[in-house]
């Protein structure tokens, strides 16, 4: 089990890692960074899929189902918004070659 | 049973992928694979959830193939519209579209939250039972405000909603969101009624309307980029609450690197996060500003594209009104005329210019223009006075020079680009208005300032034929 500080743990490695990724990248990159950690928490799709397929009840299963519609739309759509982002950013060496 | 084991070795690789895929994304050499890492992460993760279907709570067993079909229908329809809206969905509207999906993944943390708060058979411990309230409500929070977000930067709500007492309001519902949330964990334990759960929610939501809807629309990036943050910290608390350390440290990680975003960006803006939300921007001040001397001089197209084309070194500030225009393809085009002329160009960037930070830097990208000509304020601004013109397109208030002067201007203290030091200056603008903050810009009226009106594009491309047809008479 992930009780206690095991938990804390995660949290406050995690959130250094995250301040560390961020605090390095040139502005240039901020739209298309902001856009994929939008992406990663698309992850939550993971977790309302977990609580739809333990569902009990019709209340459960309706917040469920919005739960993990929700949840794809933000990973799908971070996805390929991000994605289409990058794919734009060339320099002009590559440009040439 | 092992689908367990399986599961958790996947989201360990999913949240190695996450991390590696950002830290590619953070160099413009990598970031198109580190997009594709992450999302290899996102797919193991997602294919590892089927597994869930075989570690079922006794109590769900009987409801599991109608459960795993709603699972099924849920994610294709929300993979289906996101994944075709995404798609089509024009360059310029990109800040509202992530608005619009990182609200998604706020309803969804919410949606968590709120099954785990009608379950009112199960038995709840109170620090799960407090994670669980707290991620709700930003969730629910980041879904209302982001969608309003939406609304306001695609042009459906207009104006800015502002009455003495907003703010007092406004503090008092979220007071009174949070006593009842902290409630239903230490009063009712859990066991709350099904309506009282529901008002929660709703209250949130209302919430995350009334704290948007007073901002204006020129401060959505910060906006934008403080719900993303939202939103990952509510997946975060969620993870805990369903002991999946995958959405703990995904949550987590955007959490922490969208907060320190948030105060990049209101740094450059040079006001504080708290002042962006709670200030009424731009509603003082504006008279008190002095009379500016001078006065504007507006000069033909192609006349101001000749002069360019004759010049030896320009530097272009680019704002949202290029991106209004759709005017950066014709800016490019003009851009490689005066290169093929020999002419040194290069590109500005405030770090506010545009809808969210470095979203011109994607507009720009979008039309070609090669990055390595793509400066940031504080790498080109000494370069300004060697520049012989400096070409204002579609901005205004990041070229004021009333931020350095002017003590009494709203905007005094905001880091501006250095356009004024140029030996020449043209504005291309559509009319005489004044910038979001509502200043007037002596940079109109400067000695040295020539203003193009028109709309950016027209602009642009009386300017291409003019120096195309200089050209073609050799």
């Amino acid at each position: 089990m992930l009780t206690g500080f095991i938990a804390l743990y995660i949290f406050m490695l995690a959130a250094f890692t995250g301040y560390e990724i961020i605090g390095r990248v040139p502005s240039i990159l901020h739209t298309p960074l902001m856009s994929g950690s939008n992406f990663v928490h698309g992850i939550v799709v993971v977790g309302a899929l977990f609580a739809l397929l333990n569902a009990t009840s019709v209340t459960e299963q309706v917040i469920g189902f919005v739960g993990v519609l929700l949840g794809a739309g933000n990973a799908a759509g971070g996805y390929v918004v991000t994605e289409r982002m990058l794919q734009m950013f060339k320099s002009s060496d590559k440009k040439k070659a | 049973m092992n689908a367990q084991l399986i599961i958790d070795a996947s989201f360990l690789a999913a949240a190695f992928l996450f991390i590696y895929g950002l830290k590619r994304m953070s160099s413009p050499v990598t970031a198109a694979s580190g997009i594709r890492v992450a999302g290899l992460g996102m797919l193991v993760a997602v294919l590892a959830s089927f597994l869930y279907v075989f570690n079922v709570n006794e109590a769900a067993k009987p409801h599991l193939m109608v459960n795993a079909a709603l699972g099924a229908v849920a994610l294709a329809i929300g993979l289906g519209w996101a994944w075709t809206s995404g798609k089509k969905v024009e360059m310029t509207a990109m800040p509202q579209m992530v608005a619009l999906y990182n609200g998604m993944g706020g309803g969804a943390a919410a949606a968590i939250g709120a099954v785990e708060l009608f379950r009112t058979s199960a038995v709840h411990t109170i620090v799960p039972l407090v994670v669980t309230i707290i991620g709700s409500l930003i969730g629910a929070i980041s879904l209302s405000g982001s969608v309003i977000a939406w609304a306001k930067l695609d042009g459906r709500i207009n104006g800015v909603w502002r009455f003495t007492g907003l703010q007092m309001m406004n503090g008092t519902f979220f007071v009174a969101t949070l006593a009842l949330g902290l409630y239903i964990a230490f009063g009712a334990e859990g066991h709350a009624p099904v309506w009282m759960t529901a008002s929660f929610f709703l209250l949130a939501l209302i919430f995350g309307v009334l704290m948007t809807m007073p901002i204006g629309g020129a401060d959505m990036p910060v906006v934008i980029s403080l719900y993303n943050a939202f939103t990952g910290l509510a997946v975060g608390f969620e993870g805990f609450v369903l002991q999946n350390p995958a959405l703990m440290i995904a949550g987590m990680v955007v959490g922490s690197a969208g907060t320190l975003l948030t105060l990049l960006m209101a740094k450059a803006m040079n006001r504080s996060v708290s002042n962006v939300i709670f200030s009424n921007f731009g509603a003082t001040g504006t008279e008190e500003q002095g009379e500016i001397k001078g006065s504007m001089k507006p000069v033909d197209a192609g006349d101001a594209g000749i002069n360019m084309r004759y010049s030896s070194k320009i530097i272009i500030a680019p704002g949202y009104g290029l991106a209004v225009a759709q005017a950066q393809h014709k800016l490019y085009e003009f851009v490689k005329l005066c290169q093929e002329a020999g002419v040194d160009v290069k590109f500005a960037i405030h770090p506010v210019a545009g809808r969210m930070p470095g979203h011109m830097n994607v507009l720009l990208a979008e039309a070609g223009v090669p990055y390595d000509i793509i400066y940031d304020m504080e790498d080109i601004n000494g370069e300004f006075k060697e520049a012989d013109v400096a070409i204002v397109i579609g901005a205004n208030d990041t070229v004021n020079p009333a931020a350095r002067t002017n003590k009494s201007s709203p905007i005094y203290g905001m880091p501006i680009l250095n356009v004024d030091h140029a030996k020449q200056v043209y504005v291309v603008k559509r009319g005489q208005g004044k910038g979001y903050s509502g200043v007037e810009n002596e940079l109109f009226f400067a000695d040295n300032t020539n203003m193009v009106y028109g709309d950016a594009q027209k602009v642009l491309v009386q300017m291409i034929q003019a120096v195309k047809s200089l050209d073609g008479g050799h």
